[in-house]
């Protein structure tokens, strides 16, 4: 089934083209890596999902994105809707200076729920997903400052479920932690794949490698191939795929 | 030169040094069987330690290489062709050695029959097949896919060779009683060639995997043509 489906997209900064004709279909419970130097487009790309571009002032969509069917830019759309089905997670972990139980919380309290018994459940069933529960559950009421980098971005991906997304973004969510709380992320990514539909922006290839099951290579705005990540990796289309992940790029 | 490119280089050097050796050894070999030279077969049988060295080495980079370069794509498909290449070499190099040491078995003074050699054309045989190493080596060199494929006709002639190789010596042990075992060690030699043979064509396989991502493997000998 597909889940996301871009369909000739084009995005302006002012006068600078960002993306140029960009189509791509995301099936729904799979995991896609977006790879590519840096300004190629693959953030701005990932952001069009959750329309988290509409922040910026003078930039310009063309073309249409479709979320299950429906056009997340048709008149009418309400982006705080939106959001909760597209839920998101940044380079750096963000935790509001809040408590741990308050960050995962906070999702389900400015959307109105008031039911104490369900956002404990929600809360608890959250934590577990991203395997934090072990680690913080005798310590719900400290700062979420108090955690360290991995639990911490952990504790921004179970914040992000909380509210029951079905779609993950991703935007290059390791990149600030260690080697072993990357590989944690790595593999909750494999086991949330099972329930959300993930879009992954990544600088490090062999992390795309692991994680995804299909992968986009961006360059100068355009998409230059997109493929089963297997296939990019072992025998990719085009020369400047394999330039670009071969490390000769340039 | 980035690191990777500098260690896929060092790889290439150390492969075309094992396959120049291998290359001589199959030629000394070759030689000290059919003049009988046995100091030239000991010599081969000595320098096939340095054979071992070389897989042993190959072995080591490849490993280091995966290791700590995580290769993709054509690198990837580089390492992992070398480090079947580098088998297919040391079997090759076995090969020699076992060619030798038939050159020292024979009876003292009695340098193989001349006819049993041109019945059995294995100095042909022998010619072809080091022709085809030097073909699949001139194929590495300038990474043509298009050369490598060329291995897969002259194998047919080894085939051939080797097919009619039983008919032709069990007649000349029968006719020849006396010397029935230098027509037994010759079967053998003759059989190992053929083996030699699929080496060749395995090594040709290898570059091709490596140069277009093409699996060549189990489409070339049907249950017709074998």
């Amino acid at each position: 089934m597909i889940k996301i489906d871009a369909q000739n997209v084009d995005f302006y900064y002012g006068s600078f083209h960002a993306l140029k004709n960009i189509s791509m279909q995301i099936e729904a419970n799979t995991s896609v890596a977006f790879i590519g130097p840096s300004g190629c487009g693959k953030s701005t790309f990932l952001r069009l999902f959750n329309r988290m571009n509409d922040l910026i002032p003078d930039t310009r969509l063309e073309g249409k994105i479709f979320i299950d069917g429906h056009n997340i830019y048709d008149k009418g759309v309400k982006v705080d809707t939106l959001r909760k089905d597209v839920g998101m997670v940044f380079q750096k972990p963000n935790p509001f200076p809040k408590t741990i139980f308050e960050n995962v919380a906070y999702g389900l309290r400015v959307n109105g729920v008031k039911d104490k018994d369900y956002i404990e459940e929600t809360v608890i069933k959250s934590l577990k997903q991203v395997v934090l529960w072990d680690e913080v559950k005798d310590k719900l009421k400290d700062s979420a400052f108090a955690l360290s980098g991995g639990q911490q971005q952990r504790l921004c991906i179970a914040r992000a479920l909380a509210i029951s997304p079905s779609i993950l973004l991703m935007d290059e969510p390791t990149s600030a932690l260690d080697p072993i709380s990357t590989s944690k992320i790595e593999d909750l990514v494999h086991e949330l794949k099972k329930d959300y539909t993930i879009v992954i922006v990544t600088h490090n290839m062999q992390q795309a490698a692991r994680v995804s099951d299909k992968t986009g290579y961006f360059y100068l705005g355009e998409l230059i191939e997109y493929g089963e990540t297997r296939k990019i990796f072992t025998n990719p289309e085009k020369e400047s795929t394999q330039n670009y992940i071969t490390g000769r790029f340039g | 030169m980035k690191v990777i490119d500098q260690e896929i280089a060092a790889l290439k050097n150390t492969i075309n040094e094992m396959w120049a050796l291998v290359h001589q050894q199959i030629y000394n070999a070759g030689e000290a069987m059919l003049t009988g030279d046995k100091e030239l077969a000991y010599k081969v049988i000595s320098r096939e330690r340095r054979v071992n060295a070389f897989e042993l080495k190959i072995d080591s980079d490849c490993e280091d290489i995966i290791a700590l370069y995580a290769p993709v794509a054509i690198d990837l498909r580089f390492v992992l062709a070398m480090y079947k290449i580098n088998t297919n070499l040391e079997r090759l190099g076995d090969f020699a050695e076992s060619i030798a040491r038939f050159s020292i078995n024979l009876p003292e003074g009695e340098p193989i029959d001349p006819e049993l050699i041109k019945i059995t054309r294995v100095e042909e045989m022998l010619h072809e097949l080091l022709g085809m190493l030097s073909l699949v080596q001139e194929a590495f060199e300038k990474e043509s896919s298009e050369i490598a494929s060329r291995i897969f006709l002259k194998d047919n002639l080894i085939d051939e060779i080797n097919h009619d190789s039983a008919r032709i010596i069990a007649h000349y042990i029968e006719t020849h009683p006396g010397s029935a075992l230098a027509g037994l060690y010759m079967s053998g030699v003759i059989r190992k060639m053929e083996r030699f043979g699929d080496h060749c064509t395995n090594i040709a396989e290898e570059l091709i995997f490596y140069l277009d991502a093409k699996v060549m493997k189990h489409l070339g000998k049907t249950e017709d043509n074998k």
